[in-house]
Formats: structure tokens, sequence, C-alpha cells
């Protein structure tokens, strides 16, 4: 990521944030820079352009038709789309989930991995070098698991974790009830009954069980990430700070959150993006948006509207809001990170 | 992949003091006793050592059971798998994986995800690239226009733009037949194409000016400067983002859902998705679990193969 940014002598921190400039350069173009910008620059436009603007364009205009999605006919009908998804609840119902996923993700998905990251980097033995617990390769190269299972399986193996009759967490739970049964046996007391929820079910843990699914999955990469960046602070930097009486959980909070702020702030964006989207996750574990719509949110509403309602012109409105949104929070969270990455 | 192999790798920068030997590898409390202990802080190290492997072990473990419990249960009976949760299996169920890869089809899928993804990589790196190396590298007007609608792109909702990406991948006539694995490959391309050039921006534009400037001076063209010089010097950088594609690809799911219609064209997340809700009532457990261990295993190993790019730093190598 950009932490290197941060050891680089100014005038090069400069030159990161500003296009490398030499006027000379622009004095005669020859043959041979022309068609190398032709080649390289015209060749990754020409497929962007095509295949990701050129249809968001489109959708934007299909956002104001009636169109079907299938059917070759559709008719202009400016903002009544608009006005149509504004007044519909379960898009607000599954607006609120985004809105849930998108403060919670972040925030626990960050702090356990910056957590995890600190642990296995500056965690370890005061004596000597600054460095992680033993066993850190181990730890970091396991966190990244789940990163490197496919979404689509994560969501079906927690399907299998979660599943009423032969689920791993009830089985755990029934371990944890058969014990305590035993114990409350012993003290002549009624035994607890054995659990069978269906927690994908269960319209007050549903969202909270696909959740953890997507924070099981992100964990490691993060920490991955962090325990990239904090490699890269200089040795001496955390050294001093120990010399000068500076336990682990200051020098995690005052020396290294600061010098990764850049990757943090990175992090917050993906996530964020991630959580106003879910679709995989959601559309895998709870196909038609679990009960109630408890855990529906805006994506697998507008495929649904799309592609089973056959109403595309509506969902693509659905999807021009939530890229406003997406952008809105990018902005946000972009804008939060850099008056303090100019001062230096 | 045991402990000791991972931590002996596990030391990027000199650790000051080294000549003591302080790899902290015998028992934590001798170590204790035979290191200096000038301040009380280096006294209390142990037990904060030790909360860390508790924290650390409760963090292994919840990742790893649900993964180790996948794999055993793939050798059960589904009956076995529904009745005893945790039972392992009477005898290993191995017909699962043959059901697995030639009924259900996991052999086909496998392959065609192997062909979009490893297409889609190596041109979604070459385009990032040398989009990215222009970007970062040459003042012209529109340069940052031009940035930021890259950039843009990784805010841009996949599912807005899949519908209309529908409609003009078929008028290339990209997605009839086998053909159709080249619409899906352009489509994976042109949308790790931002997230590609966002990062390997920042890599083009960290490197010193003096040793293209030095390139320049020798003689060598654009052209060679780039291949020659510029790419070599971003490889930790091109590594991690390579990585990064690769587990997004393999991880897309609603691009094929959508473009990807030919049963005989899908991939493995289609394959599997599709095989769960296919099976309704009569639900094959044993084959389920079976496939997805089928698909996971590759990423894993390929991860654990490639996993020291990672971990070296994201930054570019010019420093030394």
């Amino acid at each position: 990521m950009t932490s290197s940014d941060t050891y680089v002598g100014q005038g090069e921190a400069a030159a990161a944030t500003h296009p490398v400039g030499r006027r000379r350069r622009r004095r005669r173009p020859t043959v041979e820079r022309m068609l190398f910008f032709l080649l390289f620059l015209g060749v990754p436009l020409a497929v962007y352009l095509m295949f990701v603007i050129s249809p968001f364009l489109q959708s934007f205009y299909y956002s104001m038709t009636n169109w079907s999605g299938l059917s070759p006919s559709m008719d202009f009908i400016g903002l009544s789309n608009y006005e149509r998804i504004l007044g519909d609840a379960v898009f607000w119902k599954s607006l609120r989930n985004n809105l849930i996923l998108l403060i919670a993700l972040p925030t626990i998905t960050i702090s356990l991995s910056f957590a995890l990251a600190i642990m296995v980097t500056i965690g370890g033995s005061t004596h000597g070098g600054v460095r992680g617990v033993r066993g850190a390769g181990f730890y970091r190269v396991i966190s990244f698991f789940p990163y490197a299972v496919p979404a689509v399986i994560t969501g079906i193996l927690f399907n299998f974790v979660y599943h009423p009759g032969g689920g791993l967490l009830n089985g755990f739970l029934n371990l944890v009830v058969a014990v305590l049964n035993g114990a409350l046996g012993l003290l002549g007391l009624g035994p607890v009954p054995e659990v069978h929820n269906a927690w994908l079910g269960d319209q007050r843990v549903a969202l909270a069980a696909v959740a953890f699914a997507m924070i099981w999955t992100f964990v490691g990469f993060y920490m991955v990430l962090f325990v990239a960046s904090i490699k890269s602070i200089p040795q001496e930097v955390l050294e001093a700070a120990r010399i000068d009486g500076a336990g682990r959980l200051r020098s995690a909070v005052q020396v290294v959150a600061p010098m990764v702020r850049d990757n943090i702030s990175t992090a917050v964006v993906y996530i964020g993006i991630f959580a106003l989207d879910a679709f995989t996750f959601i559309s895998v574990m709870t196909p038609n948006g679990g009960t109630a719509n408890s855990t529906k949110v805006v994506s697998l509403h507008l495929y649904q509207t799309a592609f089973q309602n056959g109403r595309f012109g509506e969902a693509s409105a659905m999807g021009v809001i939530m890229a406003l949104v997406t952008m809105l929070v990018a902005v946000v969270v972009i804008g939060v990170g850099r008056p303090r990455k100019d001062e230096r | 992949m045991s402990t000791t192999d991972t931590t002996a790798q596990d030391a990027p920068f000199p650790r000051s003091g080294a000549g003591t030997g302080k790899r902290a590898n015998g028992p934590r409390g001798s170590a204790r006793k035979s290191r200096r202990g000038p301040s009380g802080r280096n006294t209390d190290g142990a037990g904060y050592a030790t909360l860390h492997h508790v924290i650390l072990s409760i963090w292994a473990l919840l990742v790893i059971l649900p993964l180790l419990w996948t794999i055993y249960t793939s050798f059960k009976t589904s009956q076995e798998i529904l009745t005893d949760p945790f039972g392992l299996p009477a005898t290993p169920q191995l017909e699962n994986y043959t059901r697995a890869w030639s009924e259900a089809r996991i052999g086909d899928y496998f392959l065609n995800t192997l062909i979009v993804v490893g297409s889609g990589l190596v041109i979604v790196m070459l385009l990032g690239a040398m989009c990215a190396y222009i970007l970062a590298r040459f003042r012209f007007p529109g340069n940052r226009a031009i940035y930021f609608g890259m950039v843009a792109g990784l805010t841009f909702p996949i599912f807005l733009a899949v519908v209309p990406l529908f409609f003009v991948l078929r008028n290339m006539g990209l997605l009839e037949g086998r053909l159709g694995l080249i619409g899906v490959t352009l489509s994976y391309v042109a949308f790790a194409l931002p997230f590609t050039v966002f990062f390997l921006h920042s890599f083009f534009a960290g490197l010193p000016d003096e040793i293209s400037e030095a390139a320049e001076i020798d003689g060598a063209g654009d052209f060679r400067t780039f291949f020659h010089v510029m790419l070599p010097m971003a490889k930790p950088g091109l590594a991690s983002v390579a990585i990064f594609n690769f587990l997004g690809m393999w991880n897309q799911y609603l691009l094929p859902l959508v473009l990807n219609t030919e049963r005989g064209n899908y991939v493995l997340a289609q394959g599997l998705v599709n095989l769960q809700a296919q099976q309704g009532y009569q639900v094959d457990w044993g084959g389920m679990f079976a496939s997805v261990v089928i698909t996971v295993i590759p990423v894993i190993v390929v991860y654990v193969i490639f996993q020291r790019q990672l971990q070296g730093g994201v930054g570019p190598s010019t420093n030394k």
C-alpha cells in the first residue's frame, strides 16, 4: 500500500502525491512516445470504457425507463422509478441492513485485525528486538485462510455451521448443554433444553449470523495487510518508543496506528464498499433475504427486482441510489484521512 | 507448514542484539530468567506473550475448526452427517469425491474457472501496470481526470452494470458457446482494472526518478524502460496485487451468475450454488462437502506457496 510513502524523503513524498512532471519531456513527443501512450493508455482505457463505464451510463438511462430487462421496448418515464423506490418499505429495510453492516463490519473487522496484527508483530517477548509472539508466522498464514475460501463457499460452509439439525454451532452448544445438564443434575436441578436454533431463520440473529461469516472472512486478510505495513516501520522507531517507556498498548495506539493510517483508511473504504454490496454472502446464506427481510440488502432486493420481477428500470434506479451512497461514503472516509496526510 | 518453518522466515529486518540468541525458542520460563531485566517492563513480557498466545490460539481455532470439520465431513455419508455432526466417518466415503467430480461436474467447472481466472489475471496485470505507469509517471492534460475516473470505478456497484454489460457482450458475440468464456474473462479484467491501477499507481509513483532518468540517458526508449527497468522494480507490488486479483476473481460470483448462463461454461462458484439449490429435498450432503473441499484446497495451497510475497511489505524494493 502507500505506507511506503511515509519513509521516503520529502522530495519523493511530493513526487508521490503529484504525478512526476518533467517539463522537458513535453517539448517534442517522439513517434515512440506517441505509440507508447496510445498502447499503454489507450488499450486499458478502451477496455474500461467499454465494459465498465458504458454499462454504468446505460443503467443511468434505464433507471428512467420502465424497461423489463429482456423485452426490446421501453418508455421514458422520468423519475417515477425513484418515487416508487422511496415509497418501498422493503427498500428502506434493505438499506437499513446495509447501513448496519456499514457501521459494524469496518469497526469490528479493523479493530480485530489490527489487534491481531499488533500481537504477531510487536506483541512478543520484550527481550531483544521488538517482535511478535512465537509462531507469529504460523498465526499469520492460518489467519488468511478464510479469505482464500471463495465467498460462495464460505456462505455454504456457514450454512452448514448454522444448520439446525447437523450444524457445527448447535452441535457445539449441545456439548456445552450436556456438560451443563450433568452439573445441574448433580445439584438436583432440571435440565436445560437442547439447542435446535435455526440461526439464519431467526430474524433477531440472522443478520448477526451472516455478519459473523463476513468478519470471519475479512479479519485475516486485513491482518496480513497490517502486518506487512507494520513491518515496514523501521525497527529503530519501535525500539525508541520502548526505550522511552511505551508499553505494547501505547506503542500500538500512539506509534504504530498513526504510521499505518493510510492503510487503515483504505481498509475502511474497502470494507465499507463491501458492506454496501454484500450480495454474495446474503444471497447464498439467505436466498430470499431471511424471515421478514431480516437480512435483505439493497443488492439482493435489486437483483430480485430485476431478474425475478422483470423490472429492470426500477432496479437500475436502486443501483444508481446505491452508487451515490457508496461514493459518498468513500469520499467521506478518504476526506477524513486526507488532510492529515498533507501535513507531513 | 509447521510452526517452526514459518517463524524462521519471519525475520525481515535485522534484530538488534541477535548475537545473544533471543529467538525465544526455549521454554518461556528459562528464557525469562536468563535474560537481563533492568526495568520492570521486561519481566512482565512473558505474561503478555502468554495472553497474546491464548487470544491468537482462540482465533486460530475459529479459523481452522470449520475447515477441518468440512474436510472430515466430506468423507461421511449424508446419513452420518445429519445424525452425528461431530462423529468421524465409519468408513471414509471416497465415492463422495468421484460423485462430485464427475456427476456434479465439478471437474468441468474447475477447468472453466482455471481458464477464466488464469487468462484474466495475466491480462489485468499487464493492462493495469501499463495504465498505472503512464498515470503515475507522466504529466499530461487529463491525467488526474483519467486517474480519478479509474479510481471512482472502485465504488461502482457491479450489480448496477451487469445487465447492460450482458447486452454489450452479447452484441459483440462474446457470450455464445465456448466464446462465452472470453466475454466473462473480459468483464473480470474490466472490473479488476480500477483496483489494479489504484494500487500500482502508488508503486510507480514511489519509484525514484533517478533510475528512469538513468535509463533514459543510457538510451532506453519508453517501452524498454518500462519492461526492463520499471516493471522489475515494481515486482513486490505486482506480486501482492496479483494475489489479491487472483483471489478476487476466484471469488467472483455476480458476474458469472448473470453473464455466464450456459451450464457447460459454469465456473466453480456457480456450479456449487447451483448444486446446493438443485438438490432441494434430496440433499447429497456428502457430495456437497466433497465439492467444497475440491474448491477450497487449491486456493489454500496456492496461498501457502505464495504467502511470502504478501508478508515482505508491499513497498517498492528500491531502498537497498
